[in-house]
């Protein structure tokens, strides 16, 4: 097998194994939840403003985008619903996973990176502290938590995108707006969408915390665990998001 | 009365992979003794201290540190004896997203939970270890807006606040210019005649050395290649010893 082949399967191994050591510590007691709202605050609120802008724009553009192929088939009322599933079902949270990757994974990635190369994580274990559960459960748990939020976030933002998307041509009255995005959207649509939106959280801060934590020595090393766990984290996102969508298929729901 | 051995290290191994660290290392410290370990860049000596209070997990051997077998110890045995022991790391590893005064007082709340930890208790000790190195001004400000010299008295005063038996020191003056890393020697002097401590001090710096040690231990080839005062090694044939004192 080459190498490239082996490196995959190595690390999809040693990935799951650190995910099973999540669980078997993270549910023993001495919780620690000061540092776990700590990092809900990082990582929800500081993403906020980036989470909203782009919700906004993607809403805003997918809408316009999408108008010329309505109109020639004559179909131009249903800009509205059908620009909702999309966003709802598929582009709001995967677009917002992707750019969670890419802020909060790279962040965890180069925070724990430092944390090791520096010598901060023996620092805490010296110091009665077990760093995988006070450094890395947190912030698995953290993203695992927050992701939903800000794609729930996500999701309304853009639709108000949308609106402004739709009567930038047209004119769709609010309150019409809404009904026909209502009429439309079901819970087989937005249910779905937010189970796997857990998933995409925990991957973020799986990969995250992993390619930090091991970090080899050096600066160098640091900046390789950052940018190696957007790529993995990316990675996992699409991989999770094309699994979702059989099992949804699979069930029915669709 | 002949004096307690505490810190007992005997025939360690340590290797990664290929690369054999340690081979069949001994040592002894008795209580009070300041011993320096010297050997060149890569010998092991990180590796050395750091199996010590096993944040290195030795292949072989057997460690004893305040008569307690490290090495069989459980989780809350281990931290138990941590808390007695004071880590000075090589990089300092003070924690970057935290204030001089959270940092201090991390050590404190982590270790003696369920002690009556008062808030005066606390602010006393965080107070009596920044003086113990002269910088109580600093308490509220960040690691990085200290100096190489003030991070390292910041990471030496952390160090102190459990008031440890046993210090081990990973290269404390490296870095410094000389005359803040006499200031550390010093400090580190002063220490060790305050409050009574043992110490191993891992250090390249001669003039530290000769400040500071009571016995000088050479790590050469992962084992203890010889050990004596000062004096006496600077006067030694050997070729390889010769070769730290030219
Ligand atoms: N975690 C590790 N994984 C693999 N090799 C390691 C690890 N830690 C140390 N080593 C290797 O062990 C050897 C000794 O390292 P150590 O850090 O103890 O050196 P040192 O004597 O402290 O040197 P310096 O004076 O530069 O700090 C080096 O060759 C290093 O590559
Ligand atoms: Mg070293």
């Amino acid at each position: 097998m080459s190498d490239f082949g082996k490196s995959i399967l190595e690390q999809t191994g040693e990935l799951t194994r650190f995910a099973m050591r999540f669980f078997s510590q993270g549910l023993k007691p001495r919780y620690e939840w000061k540092e776990f709202l700590r990092q809900c605050y990082w990582i929800g609120y500081k993403s906020l403003t980036l989470v909203a802008i782009t919700a906004f724009i993607m809403g805003l553009v997918l809408t316009i985008q999408s108008r010329p192929t309505l109109v020639e088939f004559g179909a131009e009322a249903m800009l509205p619903s059908m620009v909702s599933v999309s966003l709802i079902r598929e582009i709001s949270p995967v677009i917002t996973a992707l750019i969670c990757a890419g802020k909060i994974g790279s962040g965890m990635g180069a925070e724990l990176g430092s944390m090791r190369v520096t010598e901060q994580i023996d620092a805490m274990e010296v110091s009665g502290t077990n760093p995988f559960k006070y450094l890395v459960v947190t912030r698995i748990a953290a993203a695992t938590l927050m992701l939903p939020i800000l794609v729930n976030l996500s999701n309304a933002i853009s639709l108000y995108g949308s609106f402004l998307g739709v009567n930038i041509r047209g004119n769709v009255s609010w309150s019409l707006y809404w009904i026909q995005v209502y009429d439309v959207l079901s819970f087989g649509d937005l249910v779905p969408s937010l189970i796997k939106t857990f998933f995409f959280g925990f991957a973020i801060g799986l990969v995250g915390c992993f390619k930090g934590y091991y970090s080899k020595k050096g600066t160098e090393g640091v900046g390789r665990s950052a940018n190696e766990a957007v790529v993995v984290a990316s990675l996992l996102v699409f991989i999770i998001d094309l699994l979702a969508v059989q099992i949804t298929d699979l069930l029915g729901l669709t | 009365m002949e004096k307690q051995i505490v810190i007992d290290v005997s025939h360690i191994y340590k290797s990664f992979g290929n690369n054999h660290v340690l081979k069949d290392f001994t040592m002894q410290v008795k209580r009070g003794e300041n011993i320096a370990v010297l050997g060149k860049s890569g010998s092991g000596k990180s590796v050395l201290i750091k199996c010590i209070i096993r944040l290195n997990e030795p292949d072989k051997g057997n460690i004893k540190l305040l008569n307690t077998d490290v090495l069989t110890l459980d989780h809350e045995g281990l931290d138990e004896l941590r808390s007695r022991v004071g880590f000075l790391f090589q990089s300092n590893a003070l924690y970057d997203s935290m204030t001089v005064r959270e940092n201090l007082e991390f050590p404190l709340r982590r270790h003696r939970i369920k002690d009556e930890m008062t808030h005066e208790f606390v602010e006393g000790r965080v107070m009596e270890a920044l003086s113990n190195v002269g910088l109580a001004h600093t308490i509220d400000m960040m690691p990085a807006e200290l100096s190489g010299g003030m991070r390292k008295r910041i990471a030496l005063a952390r160090t102190l606040i459990l008031k440890p038996d046993i210090i081990l020191y990973d290269e404390p003056t490296t870095g410094l210019d000389p005359i803040t890393s006499r200031e550390i020697s010093e400090l580190i002097n002063s220490i060790q005649q305050k409050y009574q401590t043992t110490s191993i001090i891992i250090s390249h710096d001669m003039s530290c050395i000769k400040t500071t040690a009571d016995r000088i231990i050479m790590l050469i080839d992962g084992r203890c290649y010889a050990e004596d005062s000062f004096e006496e090694l600077q006067n030694s044939m050997d070729e390889k010893i010769r070769l730290f004192f030219d």
